[in-house]
């Protein structure tokens, strides 16, 4: 397993390649769906949100306050990432991101971003919600809870050891195109 | 009254947080096949950790706790009314307590009150029968792999499929194909061929309260069951779509008349993280047994 941690430099995230295990550690922010469509249209981000060199997470957790008030994550798998496809490189692009996290894998115009700015996808285990929670050791905070409901907020959390597999790296090369390539060639044989 | 809202609620938490044995099998079998050392192997490790901590913790497994999908059996004179809004608080309680994230959203506003609770959320479908037995079956439906379901009206020239036995295969062949590894697989496909296209979605989702070794009662439906499976898992998708041997944990198939001008072919798509459970209840609505 490679470690990487927050922020990440380009040279580390240009040396990655295809199927590599990573386990970040640092600082990681949710953004999905309500996120990405905001961005889009020209919304700002809160100033204390700074993706620079920083990786996004395509996650909406199920987060409690436990009797202190405090927040605590108690599930934070990844949430399919290709909805957020049309938006994407734009925010890799704009807001300097080195790494997006999520499930499913994304299409062109990200695998066109992470080659052309340096960034990779990062596939966690969708489903894993549990395994993934324990990599968060703090929720540091949360942004925009009123405007997008709880899954859709910006959370902040402190990560260590996160897992995740490269499927998208900043060559131009992505696991997703190669798997699809092979299992519709082998299905040609049976249908 | 009470004991219903409690039998409710635990129904929830244990499907939200503990995997059906059967399914467990499958998934323990799977690590078995899957090439040492490979992402496929890593990510069935992952799953199966998830697993075991999920129940400890007593915590949902994925945190897409899903469309809350009820299957009552219920004899008649059984009061439909007051079992909905039970079933409403034990959702609204469960929510509150962390066994269901807040997941149902207002599709005009976008307003996520939090509660998990509106126009159908949660979906309960009542089936009455002549047994004094009350049963509930529940489905936790997690987004990600709803949105690879699929439905097909044959003939469809694209992928060669007339309107036969060999045509739905060929549908629901595609349908793994194209969902590659975005429901979260290894998957369990709930199938169903004919109906009308709502008809025929709610019937491929309850093939998903079939235990996964269970046998379909159509020979000729049991036999395509095997071969999908069989066939799915040789196209090397694998756990997540990271390339493997599991693809599919399971394949069942049910079947519903169809008018002549149509032919659907209906494919739900369920993750790894197959939330079902159900119980049957007694007379004052306590938990009298398990029923997966």
């Amino acid at each position: 397993m490679i470690s990487l941690g927050t922020p990440i430099s380009e040279a580390a995230i240009r040396s990655l390649k295809l199927g590599d295990e990573v386990g970040i550690s640092g600082t990681v922010f949710t953004g999905r769906d309500a996120v990405h469509k905001y961005l889009h249209e020209g919304g700002k981000l809160p100033p204390e949100v700074n993706l620079q060199g920083g990786i996004l997470y395509h996650c909406g957790p199920v987060v409690i306050k436990d009797e202190q008030g405090n927040w605590k994550c108690v599930a934070a798998g990844p949430t399919t990432s290709i909805r957020e496809e049309p938006y994407q490189w734009q925010v890799i692009r704009d807001f300097g991101l080195r790494g997006v996290i999520g499930k499913g894998g994304m299409g062109d115009k990200t695998l066109a971003a992470c080659r052309d700015y340096g960034a990779v996808y990062l596939h966690a285990i969708g489903g894993a919600a549990q395994v993934l929670a324990e990599c968060i050791k703090r929720v540091k905070n949360v942004y925009m809870m009123e405007e997008f409901g709880a899954p859709e907020a910006i959370w902040e959390f402190e990560v260590e050891n996160f897992p995740a597999v490269v499927t998208i790296d900043s060559h131009g090369k992505s696991l997703h195109k190669e798997v699809l390539a092979a299992s519709q060639a082998e299905l040609a044989k049976y249908v | 009254m009470n004991a219903l809202q409690d039998s409710l609620l635990e129904l929830i938490r244990r499907t939200s947080a503990e995997i059906p044995e059967d399914v467990h099998k499958a998934i323990t079998r799977s690590l078995e096949e899957e090439k040492k050392g490979t992402i496929a192997e890593s990510a069935i490790k992952i799953i199966e950790q998830n697993i075991a901590l999920a129940k400890n913790k007593s915590q949902p497994i994925c945190q897409d706790t899903g469309s809350v999908i009820f299957y009552v059996d219920c004899p008649i004179g059984f009061d439909q009314i007051a079992f909905e809004d039970t079933a409403r608080e034990a959702v609204k309680l469960a929510t509150k307590k962390g066994f269901l994230r807040q997941n149902s959203v207002d599709s005009i506003t976008g307003r996520n009150d939090g509660t998990n609770l509106g126009p159908g959320a949660p979906t309960v479908h009542f089936h009455q029968h002549r047994s004094p037995e009350v049963s509930v079956r529940l489905i936790l439906k997690g987004g990600g792999c709803e949105n690879v379901g699929a439905q097909y009206s044959l003939p469809n020239e694209k992928i060669k499929a007339n309107r036969d036995l060999d045509g739905c295969r060929k549908a629901i062949l595609d349908a793994v194909l194209q969902a590659q590894g975005k429901g979260c697989g290894p998957g369990i496909l709930g199938i169903c061929i004919g109906g009308d296209r709502a008809t025929g979605y709610e019937a491929s989702k309850q093939q998903l309260l079939r235990k996964l070794d269970d046998t379909n009662p159509n020979g000729e439906l049991d036999q395509m069951e095997k071969e999908i499976v069989a066939t799915a898992n040789k196209l090397g998708i694998g756990p997540m779509g990271f390339g493997g041997k599991t693809t599919l944990l399971g394949a069942k198939i049910g079947v519903l008349n169809r008018v002549p001008a149509s032919y659907f072919v209906s494919v739900s798509y369920m993750c790894w993280a197959y939330r079902r459970q159900g119980v049957s209840l007694n007379g004052d609505g306590a938990v009298q047994n398990w029923l997966y």
